[in-house]
């Protein structure tokens, strides 16, 4: 883990609050709205592309810790762009983004990496290493922190055993179905136990039983108190998990539904067969 | 612990992408072979080119009756010009010995000793060999150096000419050896850049999980030393192989040809091996700039 950088200080406040092995644990305190940190902060952030493409306009939101938030859209609404602010790989043309208390744009270049590692991310096309097994891909998440063999040999099967993959171990990515490789991809964001785990699309090129499955385990994580965002074209399914949701449509939020009708302590097993309920399965998929 | 980690990690990536190892290991070995057989060449022409350079020299030719004190004298005379470095004196006696010895017959049938007493004059630079034969001569107007000077040697445009060719020589053999270093370099550094473009989507993968860049680009450079050291070595043992069967066994041939000094053997290796491994693994660091802005 990295202990070395000030950043990581929100991992090892967030770790001892969930106590050595976080996932472990069922049930969060629910903390009173008043007392909850933003862990992420837009004020007015507009992005223009250098091609002229707003990609954001004057946008505001804050999640709180803990959140579950979808953030839904069609294509080209700036979903994407959200994400790509917040691990830094674009700047805002205005406006500031705070992440856990930090001001990104004074984040220097050389400690965009540092700051990445207390994020985990999921991608639409997963983003695996090709040349790297399972078992590497979530390693080398904790060896660029600098964590020693130990601490690789400790927490690398655990996480691919809460992800379901500890039969694939010594498979490469290109061995699995796509479901297994986003769950390679969501045990790597989540190894570091990072206070905030960001999905873009993590559902899209997979099928809805398996989306379900994906849902179930980012859930699973987010009740171990970690922040989720998941940016998500999917209507049915984000009306049906009954999360808040951001909806974005040419660069501006146009719905924050804060308060869904849901139970924050409803556990993985009824969120799912929630999830699995007929209504939302799409007609001609089973 | 981090170097073996980094060791490690470009073992790794050499075997899962060994092709384009294998051919950034190709481009170092060819390359190198060509330069170390393409270093002594240009020096053994520069060599041959600065020996022909320095037979470069003006002979003076005493009046038949000159005296042991007029060849003194002019032999200070001589001394006392600008840029001459040496002189050489060829008596009668001697001058008839040689020629004698190379064609016994015609010195037989001539029966006495035509030969004058002579003075080799060798300039310091053999570009002032014109300098000094105008002051030996007198110029355009007046007489020679000397009144017991019979003549000057007038190879003039001999001179020019050698002048000319060892120049053009030495300028062709350089201009050569800068094209082909900057050829070498070039196709070792695009042909890294060709594996590392196959790899890109891996390191925007690792910045994004916070790699940090010298994280990303030690085993790339490690990778680089690897490739070119192996490239190095084995251009060097074809080489040692090719010298042992082909030049050694010529080498007592060679002195016979006034033997050009060439780089030694140690020293070649030496600056091919640092060559090798230098512009591959500062190719493979550089190449990767691009790459890791994430």
């Amino acid at each position: 883990m990295a202990s070395t950088d000030s950043q990581s200080g929100i991992v090892r406040r967030r770790q001892r609050a969930a106590g050595a092995l976080p996932i472990a644990v069922e049930t969060r305190p629910i903390e009173a709205p008043a007392q909850r940190r933003s862990v992420i902060e837009f004020r007015g952030v507009s992005k223009r592309y250098p091609s002229g493409d707003v990609g954001l306009d004057e946008v505001s939101f804050s999640i709180e810790r803990g959140d579950f938030v979808f953030l839904v859209g069609a294509t080209g609404s700036g979903k994407s762009t959200v994400m790509r602010l917040l691990i830094k790989e674009l700047e805002p043309t205005q406006g500031t983004i705070r992440v856990a208390g930090h001001d990104l744009n004074q984040i220097k270049r050389k400690r965009i990496a540092f700051y990445r590692r207390n994020i985990g991310v999921v991608f639409q096309d997963f983003k695996l290493l090709p040349s790297r097994t399972v078992y590497d891909n979530v390693a080398y998440a904790l060896q660029v922190t600098g964590g020693s063999r130990r601490e690789i040999r400790d927490k690398v099967p655990d996480i691919l055993r809460l992800t379901g993959l500890s039969t694939k171990l010594h498979n490469y990515p290109d061995q699995l179905s796509g479901g297994e490789q986003q769950r390679v991809s969501i045990a790597r964001a989540f190894v570091n136990h990072p206070p905030l785990l960001l999905a873009d699309e993590p559902t899209g090129n997979l099928d809805p039983e398996t989306s379900v499955d994906i849902m179930r385990l980012l859930y699973r994580i987010n009740r171990t108190g970690t922040t989720v965002l998941i940016a998500s074209h999917d209507q049915a399914m984000v009306d049906k998990m009954r999360r808040r949701v951001l909806e974005l449509a040419h660069g501006r939020i146009v719905r924050d539904e804060a308060t869904g009708l849901y139970t924050r302590d409803e556990t993985t097993r009824e969120f799912a067969r929630r999830l699995r309920a007929p209504s939302g399965r799409p007609p001609g998929l089973e | 612990m981090r170097l073996g980690f980094f060791v490690r990690e470009a073992m790794r990536s050499m075997r899962r992408s060994a092709a384009p190892s294998f051919a950034a290991l190709a481009t170092v070995l060819v390359t190198m072979l060509v330069l170390g057989v393409f270093i002594p060449i240009v020096q053994a022409t520069n060599g041959a080119a600065n020996s022909v350079r320095g037979r470069v020299m003006v002979d003076v030719y005493m009046k038949a009756g000159s005296t042991a004190a007029d060849d003194a004298r002019v032999r200070s005379e001589i001394l006392q010009i600008p840029h001459v470095k040496q002189v050489q004196f060829v008596s009668k006696a001697t001058a008839y010995k040689q020629q004698a010895a190379q064609f016994p017959q015609a010195y037989q049938l001539l029966g006495s000793n035509p030969l004058p007493d002579t003075f080799h004059v060798i300039p310091s630079n053999p570009s002032y060999v014109l300098a000094i034969h105008t002051a030996l001569s007198g110029g355009n107007g007046g007489g020679p150096l000397d009144s017991s000077i019979a003549s000057v040697s007038n190879k003039q445009s001999d001179t020019q000419k050698i002048l000319e060719v060892t120049n053009l020589v030495t300028i062709t053999a350089a201009v050569l050896t800068v094209l082909l270093v900057v050829a070498s370099i070039l196709l070792i550094a695009n042909t890294i850049r060709l594996s590392l473009y196959a790899r890109r989507r891996e390191v925007e993968v690792m910045k994004l999980v916070g790699a940090t860049d010298w994280f990303i680009r030690w085993p790339f450079v490690i990778e680089g030393i690897i490739v070119g050291a192996l490239g190095a070595l084995l251009a060097i043992a074809v080489l040692g192989a090719t010298k042992i069967a082909l030049l050694d066994p010529l080498a007592s041939n060679w002195t016979l040809i006034a033997a050009p000094r060439t780089i030694a053997f140690t020293v070649l290796v030496a600056v091919l091996l640092g060559a090798g491994v230098l512009v591959s693994a500062v190719g493979s660091g550089l190449s990767l700039r691009r790459f890791l802005r994430v």
